[in-house]
């Protein structure tokens, strides 16, 4: 009876890992986040000072900034939208293929800001979907790559098989809104200072 | 000040009086600009008030006259006011008011600054002469006024919005009687500034070809009919 010898040295072995395809896939994935960058304003500048060397995006691998739509997977709003972009970071946003997120940075680009005034979106989730808030007026660096590594976590927490997270939201073909009026109102309350403003008609 | 500053032509030194920063400026009452009594002398009583404030003269005129007066002090040679900084709109609280537009001019050669003013009653038309004839610059300082207060220019080649979007329906954002936040809901605002087309927005000549040129204000496409090229 003849043996067969097998050798188990790892010198003669090829190398191999098991794992899970969801790991695999959320890894590449959150660690190569393409940043699509939408600066309109003060927090651009604090952007700029991330993605530069003192603070290093690339450490995320996030050193491409992609200023294609088209070739993007982050969409990082950086500044307060005034009504008349509106339109445009919303093509921009239909434009990114999926898998997309959204990061709203600062103060404005989350809730208006100090601009609750006639010109200003309050909160650019009321146009697309965000995933990671990043408060600040503007955020400081250190700020901005928190909420990149929370968007990372939120990325590996995701699987293939739950595919409602990837269905783009269609908004509504006749208001253009992509969740309801009342939200947008609620969503859009006047806080702080200006509560005492009032609006004539409504 | 019966004495006539130098005048420096482009390219040529500048005279042995170099300008220095004025000092010890009275609130009023200070030296007047000589134009005025100049404009004073030309247009008799279309000039209706002269005051000096830290130093910078400001001239009430006759809405009606003030096309004339901007040319005048445009093209006379001893005035060559050449360079309009601003034409802007003011304001006030009281309904009895009335509402200011105010033009800035300033001579390089003379190295002289005027501030002209009108007045325009609130219960009459906002209406006032373009001076777009004389100064090229007043194209969109007279749109921006146009859109914050809603002061018709007469005369202008392209009055339209400029700041807000063309189809903005809002009113004139800079007027008291307009809420800071706008008239509509915040929904209704929203669902107004995604309906306009961002690329509505190109000069007259590239929008002769764009795909956009069904979603222009009625006003626009009429005159993008008719061959007109005059815009951003």
């Amino acid at each position: 009876m003849g043996l067969t010898q097998v050798s188990y040295s790892p010198e003669t072995q090829e190398s191999w890992v098991a794992t899970k395809l969801d790991f695999l896939v959320n890894w590449g994935r959150a660690n190569s986040l393409w940043p699509m960058p939408f600066g309109t304003a003060c927090c651009a500048i604090e952007f700029m000072a991330t993605a530069a060397s003192r603070f290093d995006l690339a450490r995320f691998g996030m050193e491409r900034m992609s200023f294609s739509p088209r070739q993007a997977d982050v969409l990082i709003c950086a500044g307060r939208v005034p009504f008349k972009l509106a339109p445009v970071i919303r093509r921009i946003w239909q434009q990114m293929p999926q898998p997309k997120w959204c990061i709203s940075m600062g103060a404005c680009a989350s809730s208006g800001g100090m601009f609750d005034n006639y010109a200003v979106v309050q909160g650019i989730d009321t146009i697309i979907p965000v995933d990671v808030y990043v408060p600040g007026c503007p955020p400081r660096p250190e700020g901005l790559l928190y909420g990149i590594r929370m968007l990372q976590q939120k990325v590996m927490r995701e699987r293939m098989s739950d595919t409602s997270i990837r269905t783009e939201m269609e908004p509504d073909p006749s208001s253009r809104l992509y969740i309801p009026a009342p939200t947008i109102d609620e969503l859009s309350e006047p806080f702080g200072n200006s509560v005492n403003q009032t609006r004539s008609t409504v | 000040m019966s004495e006539t500053p130098a005048v420096v032509y482009p390219g040529v030194a500048a005279p042995s009086t170099t300008p220095a920063t004025p000092r010890n400026i009275p609130h009023r009452g200070g030296p007047e600009n000589p134009t005025a009594s100049a404009l004073a002398a030309q247009f008799k009583d279309a000039v209706r008030r002269v005051t000096v404030v830290w130093g910078e003269t400001t001239i009430l005129v006759d809405p009606a006259k003030v096309l004339d007066m901007v040319k005048w002090l445009h093209d006379e040679p001893s005035q060559r006011y050449d360079f309009l900084c601003d034409v802007t709109a003011v304001e006030f609280r009281d309904a009895e008011v009335p509402l200011e537009v105010v033009w800035h001019l300033r001579s390089l050669p003379y190295r002289r600054f005027l501030r002209l003013k009108v007045e325009l009653q609130k219960t009459g038309p906002l209406e006032v002469d373009s001076v777009w004839s004389v100064y090229k610059a007043a194209d969109w300082l007279e749109r921006e006024c146009f859109d914050m207060f809603g002061i018709k220019f007469r005369g202008h080649p392209d009055l339209r919005r400029i700041l807000m979007w063309e189809q903005y329906r809002e009113g004139f954002p800079l007027r008291k009687d307009f809420p800071l936040r706008g008239r509509f809901s915040r929904a209704e605002q929203l669902r107004q500034a995604l309906a306009a087309n961002p690329e509505a927005r190109y000069s007259m000549d590239e929008l002769s070809i764009a795909e956009a040129f069904e979603d222009l204000p009625q006003e626009m496409r009429q005159r993008l009919g008719r061959g007109e090229k005059t815009g951003e």
